[in-house]
């Protein structure tokens, strides 16, 4: 295979084209990097070559590193990533120097990089060692270097580059946040030097221009922008960035202390030892066991599953028409989404104002995006053409697939049912909404159970990127497929489950919040609690989300437990339930009545704990230990995925772990509560329940299954991952 | 063992570190010197008399930098054959020369020395020598760094002292630094600042403010909430190490926080042979010493446990100590001193403290061992403890008894 190839002109230039055939998008491996390294040789040796021009074969530059090659570096241990990665500083590094001599800097030969499109992470790595970067006026394209997101940092110098580049305050929202930029504001921001119509022939142009070229890093009396930490400047921007990354990630996630680090010791020596400084932390978080499982779960797993990984045979189900049965919140986001993805929608009401408003709600929307910028009117006219809002059943008459979103009640739904079947062809899809409702119960309303499916959103709808598939007994192939082509459609990700109580998000996250409320109850201090969650990793804390989810709702669910489950209730739910109703009796509902564990301003800001807890649950003295604290906030919810699993719930460990960080932002350095349980090992799982169910009680007893693997020595991926899976 | 005794023991004046301060002109080297001149007229120390002179220093930069002491010692009339040792532990640089003085003389390794400390904050700034601690990735992100007002104000938030509370405490302290200088309690102590001429620059503690009341240090604005609650936010930081805190209580501010001056003392410490063989009286027996390292974070409740480490060593209780000095770098690191042992008011800090008269940080050790030394005298009172919180989350402390 050939990722790269040369073209020497007669005007003395040599183009070398990144085209990885076959791919929509070029991804870096070591072979191509090998090629490049090659060329380059060649290029620089080669006396008719005057300068050099690095672009793309694609209408985008890259996409990064193939993070597959990085997961195969990885089992040769941290010798093995470190060597490989000094491979590609050495390639970017003889770009950046281009036969220069190392005293002088005199000799050499213009690197120019012509980007034609988005560039991201190694994309935009290499262009960054290139002498200058030219990139096609498309205000559509992506400059930047996500890594961090995915549990590592940029690695192939970008961070080292930018950093001396910028200076540390102005590249931190790159390194740090993952700040992705149009042409414009990277050229503003200084990361790319011109923005052109046609990136090679300026790129040429300038190549041929007798251009100086050496990197200002590796000029005498160079000085980062800012200063370095021991210049007075430099100290306080690096106390400040220490505090802000501390505080803003509450200390959980290694990668952004991994970068700082190499960013603070990089930028104390020499350009050449920066780059193996970074080489050597860049390792060590790829040897940490969080990156591999964010890697795995948020890109390679979220992925796979977005591509149909568990989609039955059955032909292209993707929809054409969908009636969406109320035009309520949920109703109006699915709307949104939908038409946004080319469906034509149906949003029905009772009412026609309602129906309206429904679609009012995607007028709103697009109307925001059209001032943002994000959005044109001429696409919002298409987008809202799109919805017709109505009360009229007969529009149904061609639809392929339905969405009830209608009051949360069985009698109600079942009327819907039956009532849309009566309209609809005989092949449609029935798909309903309901956050709290068995499938296979809704499901005896419909003639044809089989054609019935859930399809769960989160809110609000156009934020959350996962959407839960729940099959009842009777569901069939076809359902599923069409459930999940529908996913893919609005660029979702799909997780598929079995039909039980709360399915699987709601079921894991319910005994988080109990589990903070109970805290409460037993004198721990709410700051404790909710404090304790963010730094496990958590966006929210469990008394916060009570609050924004609202006190009634937790009311409502524990008096439908309490009914469905009868004596089966457990006992230790007491003391939750009695702060829970006493709230209620308070009026203090949460977010929506400006009142509940916290106080709330008249805008609606939090402002505090309520002092009024801490009268009523007096704090203990001295507190727990924060590992005590996070134990239970985190063995609360992985139990709760374990049981799903157990119970067949759960059919993938992938959509366990993917579906958790998408649906309820679990702890996303973790991987997800299934390569949480692997880092930790199965055998320190075990421990840690038998001491919290002797400490806090049954509600932790440890699962058959943990037990049984953690006498087998096994993990949660070993066992039911994929590879083992295909071996079976 | 051998005994160490306190023979002399001398300080500056406090300028205010600032650039209009009365000690912004003279050197580090100078203002040293003549604190280590007058030990040496005041007990004639001619030759080979100590074995060193150990002097503590926080910030060794630019002119305290280079080994301070022993460029000192050359500045001074002291021979030449007498080295020099500059050390830091930060604000108890000072105490811990003269611990380390005091602990030589025990162990045999010198029969005296001269210890204390400079700091002349107007010339080189806190901070100018850098700090891994605070910059370095790989220990302020696991520490939890935040700076020592974040620190005094989580104290403040732990332990329940209020803005109140360290108003009144800094009035206080103000009001007994007047009373002390108007009665001429320093008197002994006090070297005058000179010029090359001999003509005096500076003779008081230009810091003190006698007019401070509650109304007044009532309208300051609190020093540290910005940095804590917005950029950069060390309050975050702080919360990551104790969750259970919802929000810190800012209450520190210039005015019930220690000052920032120039300013260096010295004491001279030596065995009972080396009095007598030079006709010296001992004033006071350094009784113990002590030095701890504490969670960081808070970084100054150092003074509880050193304190509580040098009386279980030395078998004392807290009721045994008469008088005591505690370095009054914030409001609260001292009156958390007084909550955790129930100290008498009257027997603390009687002739105020660095909130009224300002804190040399490597100078303050020695300066407040001196103080406590004249003041057991004038009240001829018997045991005396002194003790300091430590940046980084350290403390130290000293017992002297007179004899």
């Amino acid at each position: 295979m050939t990722d790269f190839t040369m073209e020497k002109g007669a005007d003395g230039v040599a183009v070398i084209t990144w085209d990885l055939p076959g791919k929509s998008m070029n991804v870096l491996t070591m072979d191509g990097a090998q090629e490049l390294s090659d060329l380059v040789d060649d290029a620089l040796a080669d006396e008719a070559v005057k300068g050099i021009v690095i672009t793309s074969g694609k209408e985008t530059m890259a996409g990064g590193m193939d993070l597959n090659v990085l997961a195969g570096m990885k089992t040769g241990g941290a010798e093995a990533v470190f060597e490989g990665v000094m491979t590609l500083h050495q390639l970017l590094r003889k770009i950046e120097r281009a036969g220069m001599e190392p005293k002088t800097n005199k000799g050499g030969k213009p690197i120019a990089a012509a980007v034609p499109g988005t560039a991201m992470g190694i994309g935009l790595e290499l262009p960054l060692a290139c002498h200058r970067i030219f990139v096609a006026d498309n205000p559509k394209a992506k400059l930047g270097l996500p890594e961090i997101q995915v549990g590592i940092f940029p690695g192939a110098g970008g961070t080292t580059r930018l950093v001396r580049k910028l200076g540390v305050m102005m590249a931190a929202p790159y390194l740090l946040q993952a700040k992705m930029s149009d042409p414009k504001a990277a050229q503003k921001a200084g990361i790319v030097d011109e923005v052109v119509a046609d990136p090679v022939a300026a790129a040429k142009e300038w190549v041929l221009s007798e251009p100086k070229f050496v990197k200002p890093w590796d000029e005498k009396g160079y000085k980062l922008p800012g200063g370095a930490p021991y210049h007075p400047a430099g100290f306080q921007t690096f106390v400040g960035a220490n505090a802000m990354i501390n505080g803003e990630t509450w200390g959980a996630f290694p990668a952004p202390k991994a970068l700082l680090s190499a960013v603070y010791e990089g930028v104390q020596v020499p350009f050449d030892t920066a780059l193996k400084i970074e080489a050597r932390w860049f390792t060590s978080v790829i040897m940490n066991p969080s990156s591999s499982a964010m890697i795995r779960s948020l890109f390679l797993n979220k992925e796979a599953l977005e591509k149909g990984a568990n989609r039955p045979e059955a032909p292209d189900q993707r929809v054409k028409k969908l009636g969406v049965m109320g035009a309520g919140m949920m109703g109006a986001g699915i709307a949104l989404v939908s038409a946004q993805a080319g469906i034509e929608v149906v949003l029905i009401d009772q009412k026609q104002e309602a129906a309206d408003k429904g679609r009012a709600y995607t007028e709103a929307f697009l109307d925001k995006g059209i001032k943002r910028g994000k959005t044109t009117p001429e696409k919002k006219a298409e987008i809202l053409g799109r919805i017709t809002a109505t009360t009229d059943y007969d529009t149904l008459k061609d639809a392929d697939l339905i969405i009830e979103a209608v009051f949360e009640d069985v009698g109600v739904k079942a009327e819907v049912t039956k009532n849309v079947e009566a309209v609809i062809p005989a092949d449609c899809i029935f798909a309903s909404n309901t956050s709290t409702l068995p499938i296979t119960a809704l499901a005896k309303a419909s003639a044809r159970p089989e054609q019935f499916i859930g399809i769960h959103f989160f809110s609000p709808v156009e934020k959350m990127l996962l959407v839960e598939i729940i099959k009842g007994k009777e569901t069939g192939d076809r359902a599923v497929a069409k459930a999940l082509d529908y996913v893919r459609q609005i660029r979702k990700t799909p997780i598929v489950v079995n039909d039980a109580r709360f399915f699987y998000a709601n079921r894991c996250i319910i005994p988080y919040l109990n589990e903070g409320a109970r805290m409460v109850t037993e004198g721990v201090a709410p700051a404790m609690v909710d404090n304790c969650a963010r730094m496990l990793g958590m966006p929210v804390g469990p008394l916060q989300l009570i609050d924004e989810t609202s006190i009634d709702l937790a009311v409502k669910i524990a008096k439908a437990t309490k009914a469905a489950m009868g004596d089966a209730y457990p006992t230790d739910a007491k003391a939750t339930d009695e702060l829970m109703f006493w709230l209620h009796d308070e009026g203090r509902l949460g977010r929506k009545s400006n009142a509940g564990f916290y106080e709330y301003d008249e805008k609606g800001k939090r402002t505090g704990l309520w002092p009024g807890l801490e009268a009523k649950y007096p704090h203990q003295d001295p507190q727990p230990e924060i590992d005590e604290v996070q134990n239970r906030l985190m063995f609360a919810q992985v139990l709760e995925a374990v049981r799903a699993l157990e119970e067949g719930v759960l059919e993938d460990i992938r959509e366990g772990d993917v579906g958790a960080i998408l649906g309820w932002g679990f702890a996303p350095w973790s991987g997800g509560p299934f390569s949480w349980l692997d880092i930790i090992g199965a055998e320190e799982a075990v421990k840690r329940c038998e001491h919290l169910t002797e400490t806090y009680g049954e509600r932790f007893a440890t699962p058959k299954l943990l037990r049984e693997m953690a006498e087998k020595g096994e993990t949660f991926y070993g066992r039911f991952g994929p590879e083992a899976a295909k071996a079976a | 063992m051998t005994e160490a005794y306190i023979y002399d023991a001398v300080r500056s004046p406090r300028g205010k570190g600032r650039p209009d301060g009365s000690l912004h002109e003279v050197t580090a080297v100078t203002l040293g010197k003549q604190m280590l001149n007058a030990i040496k007229e005041r007990n004639a120390l001619e030759g080979h008399a100590v074995e060193d002179v150990i002097w503590g220093n926080a910030t060794q930069a630019m002119e305290q930098g280079g080994c301070l002491a022993r460029t000192t010692v050359l500045a001074s009339d002291l021979d030449q054959s007498i080295p020099g040792l500059s050390i830091n532990r930060f604000c108890a640089s000072g105490m811990e020369a003269v611990n380390l003085a005091a602990n030589q003389i025990r162990g045999g390794a010198g029969e005296a020395y001269i210890a204390g400390g400079i700091e002349m904050m107007s010339r080189v700034p806190m901070g100018s020598d850098g700090a891994a601690v605070a910059v370095d990735p790989t220990v302020a992100l696991d520490d939890y760094f935040v700076p020592q007002g974040i620190s005094a104000d989580i104290i403040a938030t732990q332990y329940g002292i209020s803005r109140d509370d360290a108003d009144a405490f800094a009035v206080r302290s103000q009001q007994r630094a007047k009373k002390a200088w108007d009665e001429g309690r320093f008197g002994k102590s006090i070297v005058t600042v000179r010029d090359v001429n001999g003509l005096p620059i500076l003779a008081y503690d230009e810091f003190i403010r006698p007019g401070t009341d509650m109304q007044g240090l009532g309208a300051l604005k609190p020093s540290f909430k910005d940095m804590g609650e917005t950029m950069p936010g060390f309050d975050k930081v702080a919360k990551l190490k104790y969750p259970h805190m919802e929000r810190i209580n800012h209450i520190h501010h210039a005015g019930n926080s220690s000052g920032i001056v120039d300013g260096s003392a010295a004491v001279l410490i030596g065995s009972k042979e080396f009095g007598e063989a030079r006709g010296l009286k001992p004033r006071a027996r350094i009784r113990a010493t002590a030095k701890i390292g504490t969670d960081p974070t808070i970084m100054l409740t150092g003074p509880v446990p050193v304190t509580e480490k040098i009386l279980r060593e030395t078998g004392m209780s807290i009721g045994d100590i008469d008088l005591f000095e505690v370095n009054e770098a914030f409001s609260s690191v001292v009156l958390r001193f007084v909550q955790a042992f129930d100290v008498d008011m009257d027997k603390l800090n009687v002739n105020g403290g660095a909130i009224a008269m300002g804190h040399p940080l490597g100078a303050s050790g020695a300066i407040i061992i001196g103080t406590l030394l004249d003041e057991l005298e004038r009240s001829d009172k018997e045991v005396g403890l002194a003790t300091l919180c430590v940046a980084s989350g350290m403390g130290a402390a000293t017992i002297i008894e007179r004899v």
